[in-house]
């Protein structure tokens, strides 16, 4: 039993450990993914168990055009993280800018699609399995399109005035890991939803 | 070669006494991990007095037969709030709590990864808890009456349905989890990170501290365990509200589907509730056996193999459902698999105790009684794995005291030798060892009258979750027995307290290392200050203060 504190103090070595945003990150994503397959699974499992119409083939139809708006989004905002990592800080504020305006478009075409499936085809989350499953599905996607948009904006923002540079890529990254996530998940429901699903 | 560096503590004697409202400023917008820990502590003990205290009531109630104590609603009330709180207001919070406290300490760092996050996911779980609990008072909405949820911990459909859960204790309990769920999954983020990203020089992934390990086993678990939950709270919330379909059977909805979703959460959460319990024995039982931990890295593979079964085992609560028997052979076979990582655990715990000069202290009294209880835990788990077994016994006080021996023998027992280890390092100051003899040898006995007689009413046929039954059953000697076995626990519970306040002021005054241990945070003074090491240490080695203070029997002789 000693009576002071000692701190142990070996020869140092090189020292060097992954950065703490990313990783957190990346945890997040594992637990957003844990949530999105269990909605997924929800929708498979429910796939032709409606007990009324209207059925997916009836009513969806390929969002081909917003669905390419949101993959090619990954692409800019990789080219966004590159152009702050070489100080292009223009070309950084485009390309976000480029990024904001199709994940927009994105968000647009859902809206539309539900406005049409809501109005002219009498489908709602109350209507039947689909409607439940389908709603609740394709909104959770669209909620987390949101909220990076919602982020990406503030990035710009931040850009447009100047005040992010070099020294923020590593957070910009982090940001931009989320979208993929975002496009990521995206691509399994486009898969799940409107080609095999239908 | 390792040196040695003494620290003193900083004391400013001029400063005077703050001011109690400066305090709780303090606390409340405190973002130091160990102030966080000890909060999350401090409420999980609260919540515990208040979950016990209606354990103890629905104990009233069942200890002789037609007994009118409390209403069948009452008691229905009582056991879905203190299953739901045990779980996510008791269990979770003071396991994140040591997690908190001792995980930036035991890799060196001065905090933990992102310590905004830290006191948000504290304050966001604290809230939840309060919503369960407001349901008392709102649960029915304006009009006054209260009322608690009444649907049970699981919550099965269709009980959760609008028809038969009018009011809002449902939504209550539902919010709750949400919120509690989002506040658990930013601090294990937090865990993994700190874990990942913030260890001293030198510690290497193969040289931290196994509670570490376990931690961040615990914390990925969590990850995949409460997404499911969260995801399920979501649907059952759309269903309640905005009229969709998810668990509603007449529009086609299917009520075996939450209990899927339900157990996906439900089963990791339960390995999340014992991981940090063995995190504790791999510290508390090598310290007080005087020996290094016996196969570090079967105790890491161990843990890693553990996280992974129990993602495929959920469907073991699900047996007398009707699964089909592929099903039921497969969730048979995984669960049994799991308790081959288990065991390697407990024939590990067993090899560091043989040979060893043991200790008799309170912590490790309470380590070897979990030694023992876990055992016979596993071994009541295993027969439950068992389909055809579980058929009989499924729903019965079997599973009841099966799973209290976990949760009671195994998890209360590693927290109550976790308090006596931890508390010097926390406060500075001993807990006294003789409360401490009477508190386990009261608790010891309490528990065992309990819950051992707990599994006969179970095999004589005695249901779960029934609020009285009739004398001529043959349940009414064991019951009363139970139930006085409770009240000796509820004594044995208050005699910690009374230790815990007591020792605060009048316990003998701890010193940086008052039980000769080897990880990092008992390298610094009790308690420790904010920035928890003066100089960033530097390690090279698994016990780097063994090191220190026998330079002659380095622990690179133990390692492999």
């Amino acid at each position: 039993m000693s009576t002071t504190a000692v701190l142990p103090h070996s020869p140092a070595e090189a020292w060097t450990l992954p950065s703490r945003g990313i990783i957190g990150m990346a945890c997040l994503i594992v637990a957003e993914s844990a949530i999105f397959i269990i909605f997924v699974v929800a929708y498979v499992f429910y796939l032709g168990k409606s007990l009324t119409g209207p059925a997916p083939r009836d009513v969806l139809q390929l969002p081909i055009f917003t669905s390419i708006c949101l993959f090619s989004s990954s692409y800019t905002v990789h080219r966004a993280v590159s152009a702050l990592e070489h100080s292009k800080r223009s070309a950084c504020s485009v390309w976000l800018a480029l990024t904001v305006l199709l994940g927009g478009i994105f968000l647009v075409g859902t809206g539309r699609e539900w406005y049409e499936l809501i109005y002219r085809d009498g489908l709602t989350i109350k209507t039947n399995l689909f409607g439940t499953t389908f709603y609740s599905l394709v909104g959770l996607h669209a909620s987390h399109v949101l909220i990076g948009l919602v982020m990406l904006s503030i990035a710009l923002l931040f850009s447009l005035r100047g005040q992010m540079t070099s020294r923020h890529t590593e957070r910009l990254e982090v940001l931009s890991l989320y979208w993929h996530f975002v496009d990521a998940v995206w691509v399994v429901v486009f898969l799940v939803v409107y080609v095999f699903g239908r | 070669m390792a040196t040695q560096t003494p620290t003193t503590a900083v004391l400013d004697q001029t400063r005077t006494r703050p001011l109690w409202l400066e305090t709780v400023h303090d606390w409340v917008t405190t973002v130091d991990h160990k102030k966080i820990g000890l909060m999350y502590i401090g409420y999980a003990l609260i919540f515990l007095i208040v979950a016990g205290f209606e354990a103890l009531l629905m104990r009233i109630q069942l200890s002789i037969p037609n007994n009118t104590f409390v209403s069948p609603q009452t008691f229905n009330r009582l056991f879905t709030m203190h299953g739901t709180t045990m779980v996510f207001f008791v269990g979770m919070p003071i396991l994140f709590g040591f997690g908190n406290y001792l995980i930036p300490l035991m890799i060196g760092a001065r905090d933990m990864a992102f310590p905004r996050l830290n006191a948000f996911s504290f304050w966001i779980s604290a809230f939840g808890g309060l919503l369960l609990y407001f349901s008392y008072l709102g649960g029915d909405g304006l009009y006054g009456m209260g009322s608690a949820p009444d649907v049970g911990w699981f919550a099965y459909a269709p009980l959760t349905a609008r028809v038969f859960s009018p009011g809002h204790s449902t939504d209550y309990w539902t919010l709750s989890l949400l919120l509690t769920g989002i506040g658990t999954i930013g601090t294990a983020l937090n865990i993994v990170a700190t874990t990942i990203c913030m260890r001293c020089p030198g510690m290497k992934l193969n040289r931290m501290p196994l509670l570490v390990w376990l931690y961040l086993v615990t914390s990925l678990m969590a990850f995949v365990a409460i997404g499911p939950l969260t995801a399920a709270q979501i649907m059952l919330m759309l269903d309640r509200y905005a009229g969709a379909h998810f668990f509603d059977t007449q529009a086609g909805g299917s009520a075996v589907l939450w209990m899927h979703f339900f157990w996906i959460f439900g089963h990791p959460e339960v390995y999340i509730l014992v991981l940090p319990a063995f995190a504790f024995a791999n510290e508390i039982i090598p310290v007080f056996s005087r020996k290094a931990i016996f196969g570090y890295p079967a105790m890491v593979a161990a843990t890693v193999g553990i996280g992974f079964i129990s993602l495929s085992v959920w469907a073991h609560h699900m047996f007398t459902v009707g699964m089909g028997s592929w099903a039921n052979t497969f969730f048979t076979f995984a669960t049994m698999i799991i308790a081959v990582p288990t065991g390697i655990k407990i024939f590990n715990w067993l090899a560091t105790l043989w040979g060893g000069k043991i200790h008799f202290t309170v912590s490790m009294m309470f380590a070897a009684g979990f030694l023992f209880q876990f055992l016979i835990a596993g071994l009541t788990g295993i027969m439950l794995s068992v389909a055809p077994f579980d058929w009989q016994l499924g729903s019965s006080y079997f599973v009841v005291a099966h799973f209290h021996y976990v949760l009671v023998g195994a998890i209360l027992f590693m927290l109550f030798s976790a308090f006596y280890y931890w508390y010097p390092k926390m406060t500075g100051r001993m807990l006294s060892e003789k409360i401490g003899k009477w508190h386990f040898w009261l608790f010891l006995i309490g528990f065992h009258l309990t819950f051992d007689l707990m599994h006969i009413p179970g095999l004589l046929g005695m249901p779960r979750r029934i609020y009285t039954y009739e004398a001529d059953r043959g349940w009414a000697i064991l019951n009363m027995l139970v139930s006085s076995g409770g009240f000796i626990q509820a004594i044995a519970s208050l005699l910690f307290v009374w230790n815990l306040v007591h020792s605060y002021f009048k316990g003998a005054i701890a010193g940086p290392d008052p039980w000769d241990a080897w990880t990092l945070e008992w390298s610094t003074t009790s308690p420790p200050p904010p920035y928890n090491f003066a100089v960033i240490p530097t390690v090279g080695s698994r016990r780097p203060l063994w090191d220190l203070k026998h330079p002659e029997d380095p622990d690179s002789n133990y390692e492999m």
